[in-house]
């Protein structure tokens, strides 16, 4: 849900001033794609997105479509004339409100919307020329991001004249919303393990960097996670030993689903089996999730989570 | 046990993403439609059973639906563990006089409710024994069904050689069956193995279309004697042997500091028991109600059972094991994962259809049916048989 906020008058006004120009200046063409539409390039793009349609890259299959010879996959549309890595953009008339967003502190972007028209499928040979028009601007907004304008331009892709494909996009430039607390002090975790006198000797250690392993006092039996008895022998005597902190994956999943508080997604968590004969459950950090794979070598890794909360995580160790 | 019991009444409400309606409702709805199945009065009822997480107390549906006066009252905790342990106790007070007929249910809005599959950063904030327990796992965000049964699912994974298609045809077989099932929320809509793999992952290596659907709706059951039974409206289902399990060094989802945590020992322990209480064996059975609020359970539940070789699940299933003409026909009516989630009630209600021979996926001469309640968490189970 957006609402119309007040910001200081002139800003305000100087925004869709050069807006309504920017707008009245209608279509301006950018450069001519460097190449035409051509096989090499559709076979690499349907290769990358996965796209077997044989019409876009075997000739005699396509010769018996309906297309009746090769054709490009319509998505395609904005591939023919991007600039490439390096390369210069043309400019467009929307560059100047962009600009002027920017400056004055609008520096935030989200593309919202993107869609597009194909009025006709490309054949290699096809040369394009795109042409840009700024077409609308609405704000300023208050956005679940910030306070933005949301910009929306046309881009129409013409081949020898005729307009054959075309896109409506827009972005919201927001102004990205000021911190709240005070540099240094985090977030609380909302994450927050309960701890009672059974336990308490365990994160004290992770406070010290020890990954303490109950022990029973009387017959030596290491337990985790840990309890006030001691199942093997009834003793209620116990103490416990520092672990080397080495350890391998035993399992592990990866949570990309739903959102979980406190965390970012997608993130690992293990139970990792120690030398000492216990398991424990923990986050496997500092390496992709996909190289975490059971019997991976980890050692223990210390993370502060906010003022009062250290986690023991794990972080690979070459074996 | 000494006075045999049986199921004579089953009841629930249509099973939805939005019921529209509170759950006391819903509660209230399926007892009303169990007893009219029965063909029992309200105050022809002296005992209520349901889950310790069911959020309708005994006397609240017994005042909505005028129940009267109750001799006996209970309810099972351990989540969906609870399902089959309701009739347990039911036919445990009867065995005993304490209750002549006997109502269990299991009501909720799990989907347009409180959904079990969304994150609670308080679940581990309560020094509490389960407090504590929680507490060596959500704080590393560990915190979710689908998680927590994930972790077992790559080691089994891992164990087995079995692969994300051998949970996917799990789902595959519940949505075909539920596909010809009107009851069912996926009525029509099979899905393929294709859709399966292609399907989002929600915690490696689980994909969307392993994990069941959330949904509202209650079910309800009227237990009561066998020879009160056999008077009523139905033939009865007789249950053959009823049973709880929890396994040694049992947690209430991660128990994963016990094993090879590959098989499911609380459901070994429930599964000798049955076969003990009963005099059957797995070869006796001619449909099971497995639980399936995720498929990869389904597959060491066969194992525990003994319905399969360890290890050889996926091959069962792979040669079509579990399907409607399969050897072991599993959830006819298209389970969790194709006809509702209604924490395992419903297949309850399913194994008792298939016993009156009124199942919409009617199994030939289904004589004896095995039903199981939740997996990977303490759990109960039984077996319905024709008297």
């Amino acid at each position: 849900m957006t609402t119309v906020l007040t910001t200081p008058e002139s800003v305000r006004e100087l925004l869709a001033a050069l807006a309504e120009r920017q707008m009245a200046a209608g279509e301006t063409p950018g450069a001519p794609a460097p190449d035409p539409v051509n096989l090499p390039m559709i076979r690499h793009w349907t290769a990358a997105m996965g796209d077997r349609n044989p019409v876009y890259t075997d000739e005699e299959f396509a010769a018996r479509s309906v297309h009746g010879g090769i054709v490009a996959p319509p998505a395609m549309a904005q591939v023919w004339t991007m600039p490439g890595l390096g390369g210069e953009r043309s400019p467009t008339p929307v560059d100047d409100v962009l600009a002027a967003l920017d400056e004055h502190g609008f520096t935030g972007v989200v593309a919202t919307n993107c869609e597009q028209t194909y009025h006709r499928y490309l054949r290699p040979g096809d040369r394009l020329v795109p042409a840009t028009r700024m077409t609308g601007f609405a704000g300023p907004k208050r956005t679940a991001l910030g306070e933005g304008y949301f910009v929306t331009w046309e881009v129409t892709w013409y081949a020898s004249g005729e307009a054959v494909n075309s896109m409506v996009f827009r972005v919201l430039k927001f102004r990205p919303r000021e911190r709240k607390s005070q540099p240094g002090i985090r977030k609380s975790y909302p994450l927050r393990p309960a701890v009672n006198r059974d336990t308490e000797f365990f994160w004290e250690g992770v406070r010290k960097g020890e990954l303490r392993i109950q022990r029973c006092a009387r017959c030596g039996e290491l337990r985790h996670p840990p309890g006030p008895m001691c199942p093997r022998c009834r003793s209620a005597d116990r103490t416990h030993v520092t672990a080397s902190g080495v350890g391998t994956v035993y399992s592990y999943v990866v949570h990309h689903h739903p959102p979980v508080p406190g965390r970012e997604t997608p993130f690992v968590v293990a139970v990792v089996e120690l030398p000492e004969g216990v398991r424990i459950v923990g986050n496997v950090v500092d390496c992709r999730y996909e190289e975490v794979g059971i019997g991976m070598p980890v050692r223990v890794a210390y993370r502060r989570m906010d003022e009062d909360l250290i986690l023991p995580m794990w972080v690979p160790r070459e074996s | 046990m000494t006075i045999a019991s049986a199921i004579a009444g089953i009841g629930a409400t249509e099973f939805s993403k939005r019921s529209g309606r509170s759950e006391l409702q819903l509660a209230a709805e399926a007892v009303f439609r169990a007893l009219d199945d029965a063909g029992l009065p309200p105050s022809e009822v002296d005992g209520l059973v349901t889950y310790s997480q069911d959020a309708n107390q005994e006397i609240a549906v017994a005042r909505e639906t005028g129940i009267g006066e109750l001799s006996f009252f209970s309810r099972i905790p351990y989540g969906g563990g609870a399902a089959c342990a309701t009739v347990q106790q039911a036919a445990m007070a009867i065995a005993t006089r304490q209750a002549s007929t006997v109502v269990c249910y299991r009501a909720f809005n799990e989907r347009s409710g409180r959904r079990f599959g969304q994150p609670d950063a308080t679940i581990g904030g309560e020094p509490s024994s389960q407090g504590l327990e929680m507490s060596w796992h959500v704080p590393y965000g560990l915190m979710t069904p689908a998680a927590w049964v994930a972790m077992f699912a790559r080691r089994y994974m891992h164990t087995y050689g079995a692969g994300s298609e051998d949970f996917g045809r799990v789902a595959v077989a519940m949505r075909k069956h539920a596909a010809t099932n009107p009851a069912a929320w996926f009525y029509k809509r099979p899905i393929t193995l294709e859709e399966h793999q292609a399907s989002r992952w929600i915690v490696e290596p689980l994909h969307l279309l392993d994990c069941c659907q959330e949904s509202d709706g209650a079910v309800a059951l009227v237990i009561t004697s066998l020879d009160r039974a056999r008077d009523l409206r139905h033939s009865p289902a007789l249950i053959a042997a009823a049973t709880q399990g929890a396994g040694a060094g049992q947690m209430m989802m991660t128990s994963y500091y016990r094993d090879d945590m590959t098989g499911l020992p609380e459901m070994s322990v429930v599964g000798r028991k049955l076969w003990e209480m009963s005099g059957m064996s797995p070869s006796d059975i001619q449909t099971a109600i497995l639980y399936d609020h995720f498929t990869p359970f389904v597959l060491p539940q066969l194992e525990e059972l003994g319905f399969c070789p360890r290890g050889e699940a996926k091959d069962f299933i792979a040669d079509g094991g579990i399907e409607l003409d399969g050897p072991l026909p599993v959830n006819p009516h298209g389970g969790q994962l194709g006809e509702a989630y209604i924490h395992g009630m419903n297949g309850i209600a399913e194994a008792v259809r298939q016993i009156r021979g009124t199942a919409v996926n009617q199994i030939k001469n289904a004589r004896n049916v095995l039903v199981t309640a939740g997996t990977g968490v303490p759990t109960s189970a039984l077996i319905l048989t024709t008297p």
